[in-house]
């Protein structure tokens, strides 16, 4: 358990909750709350039959075959984007509006930038009835039309961020500034493993169904529960740690981290993290952000809107720091090359984010008995006015 | 216990709360907006309109704790060109010409890069006499920064919000040793304190506790009916988003006056 949080809300060096004090008894009640309202039986049944029934898990662990020829090692997709409303974000929103319901809260508030967490949290408020406000940068709204509409005709408010750079980050400012101006009966659903603890463990714990789920369909199809890798793409880092949470104390896994260097890393339009990036605090958590030498943040770029955000949860700034997981970058173009080839030799067109992690492919060595797992996190179906730009089809 | 060598001094804002108790006003602007290079002018109108003391902000990209009025004055602010190094040139000036006590406010992250010790030890130089840092909570002010802003004789100035429970509250106060900013209701800047017996009980119960520090309100205190109710039950109030709205018109600062005379009732 090296790599878990301390009772202080810790990864190392990063983490804790930097929030103003108005928020203190929001994050305190979660504090106190959330590990034993997640671990009682009546809420682990429920979680498990709306995973099983609503969602449609255990998502299939495939075999790319074509893929792993090309490669020359054994690829097994964990598929994501055969979830509920097309994404892993759904696992994450089941996980706390069941929370939410038990904590008495009446109305749920959630941050947005591709749409995709923004649709998994209109669809479970739509389940259990419960109002639903989403934040959206306006410039995501437009890129992002059809989710928009998704969100609006499972019944939320989509509401535009219009401040700052009118993306991810100041969608997430706005969500927190409605939080602290309804402190009593909302709950805030944050979509990635950021913002002030208990929030990257709590989102980590509910997607870590990805990697429970792998190690067991591993060990049907190849008598070992252990790959040799397992890839992942990061803005905040949901799916990511989702992938590696229960592969952390397995050493012999090597958990590959894939950014999206946007125009290229030196750019100046670009969402790498990880390289451009110092130790600061972003959302409430000590992490590594994207900044200036003010300690302004910087305007993150990626192509696809689900990896453009200028920090990284505090867990994968600490593995990134204590060198447990790699950290590596893609660019657009790669990506959607990766895009094009997984449709064409698997036929399965992943979501943008997800293809920086199968771009990353073309930049490894394998042996020929390397095992790879790599989470295909959601589906590219609100991509394809992107891909259909990008290659004239 | 050592609580470094500046605080055998008493600054400023101690010394106004030992000879003034009740109705003490002070004035929040953000430094660069809307012109860079008018902090000092600013402040020089504030001393002379009436306000007690200054409440200076160091702009950031992410205020996450304020409405769209600051929110917009941070930006203009950044655009300008406004930086620390910067701003503790003009306080340096400032010093010259306005005896006022200075706060400073501003979110985490800026701190965190120009350095804690170097951020406090430039703040005791210049002159200023406490800092908030509302990102900046109990617990890692605690452990990580405490011993910093002790040894430069500063302290964070923490907030206090109609939901902080009672212990919090003893908590805050055992740790400050200048004002508790009472905040007016849950609420991010810039939306008008509504006058209600909800409000008179939520000031009453702290004024029952009797606390060590003087409380001073902020946050929606936008005229002069809002200040006399803080005013009422606490030692002063914080007019902010009211007043970066005035900075937006034309001939501000020989509008300050009338503007600090209309929240005072003069």
């Amino acid at each position: 358990m090296k790599y878990s949080v301390n009772e202080q809300g810790y990864y190392g060096d990063f983490g804790g909750a930097y929030i103003p004090e108005m928020l203190y008894p929001n994050i305190e009640e979660l504090r106190q709350q959330y590990n034993q309202i997640i671990t009682e039986p009546s809420f682990r049944a429920e979680f498990e039959s709306l995973l099983k029934d609503y969602v449609g898990r255990p998502s299939p662990l495939y075999l790319a075959k074509r893929l792993s020829e090309k490669y020359g090692a054994n690829i097994y997709l964990k598929r994501e984007d055969l979830n509920h409303t097309g994404s892993h974000k759904i696992n994450n929103a089941i996980g706390q509006i069941l929370l939410a319901e038990r904590l008495g809260k009446k109305r749920i508030i959630a941050e947005t930038g591709a749409g995709q967490h923004g649709v998994a949290t209109a669809t479970v408020c739509a389940l259990k009835g419960i109002e639903c406000v989403v934040y959206m940068g306006e410039i995501d709204m437009a890129r992002q039309a059809p989710n928009v509409a998704r969100m609006k005709m499972l019944g939320a408010k989509v509401v535009p961020a219009t401040s700052g750079s009118k993306t991810l980050k100041d969608a997430t400012n706005e969500a927190m500034r409605d939080w602290i101006n309804n402190p009593v009966d909302t709950h805030y659903i944050i979509g990635s493993v950021v913002g002030p603890y208990p929030y990257p463990e709590m989102v980590a714990r509910f997607q870590s169904i990805i990697s429970i789920e792998t190690k067991k369909q591993l060990a049907e199809h190849t008598g070992t529960e252990l790959p040799d890798y397992a890839i992942a793409c990061v803005g905040g880092g949901s799916n990511a740690m989702g992938m590696f949470y229960s592969f952390l104390d397995d050493e012999s896994v090597k958990l590959i981290a894939v950014e999206a260097a946007g125009k290229g890393v030196d750019s100046g339009h670009s969402a790498a993290t990880s390289v451009l990036g110092k130790e600061g605090i972003l959302h409430g958590s000590r992490t590594i952000l994207m900044q200036t030498d003010d300690g302004q943040v910087v305007e993150p770029y990626s192509i696809s809107a689900g990896l453009d955000y200028p920090g990284i949860g505090p867990q994968h700034a600490h593995l990134h720091k204590v060198k447990r997981a790699h950290y590596v970058s893609i660019t657009d173009d790669e990506a959607l090359n990766a895009g094009l080839l997984l449709s064409q030799l698997e036929g399965i067109i992943p979501a943008i984010e997800s293809a920086h992690a199968f771009a990353y492919l073309e930049k490894m060595q394998f042996k020929a008995d390397d095992t790879v797992v790599i989470c295909l996190s959601g589906r590219g179906d609100k991509d394809l006015e992107t891909y259909i730009k990008h290659f004239g089809f | 216990m050592d609580h470094g060598l500046l605080t055998t001094q008493m600054n400023r804002l101690n010394q106004l709360f030992a000879a003034k108790h009740n109705n003490l006003l002070s004035v929040y602007f953000t430094a660069g907006y809307p012109e860079l290079n008018n902090t000092v002018t600013i402040a020089e109108a504030l001393e002379q309109a009436g306000a007690d003391f200054l409440e200076i902000g160091f702009p950031y990209s992410d205020p996450v704790a304020d409405g769209p009025t600051i929110q917009h004055s941070s930006q203009q602010a950044l655009e300008n060109g406004m930086n620390l190094n910067l701003l503790f040139s003009q306080l340096e000036e400032l010093r010259s010409k306005v005896s006022i006590p200075v706060i400073l406010m501003g979110y985490a992250n800026p701190v965190v890069q120009y350095g804690v010790e170097r951020f406090c030890k430039k703040a005791a130089e210049v002159g200023v006499d406490g800092v908030i840092v509302p990102d900046l909570p109990v617990y890692e002010y605690e452990t990580l920064y405490k011993d910093t802003f002790a040894k430069y004789g500063l302290s964070n100035i923490f907030l206090v919000s109609p939901q902080t429970s009672a212990d919090r509250i003893r908590k805050i106060d055992e740790l400050t040793n200048s004002f508790i900013y009472l905040l007016s209701s849950s609420s991010i800047t810039g939306n008008a304190l509504q006058v209600s017996d909800q409000v008179d009980h939520y000031f009453k119960r702290i004024q029952d506790m009797q606390l060590k520090n003087p409380t001073i309100v902020g946050f929606g205190i936008a005229d002069h009916s809002a200040f006399a109710k803080a005013c009422e039950y606490n030692n002063g109030a914080i007019v902010g988003s009211a007043f970066v709205k005035l900075l937006a018109g034309e001939n501000y600062i020989e509008r300050i006056p009338e503007f600090v005379k209309s929240i005072k009732g003069e």
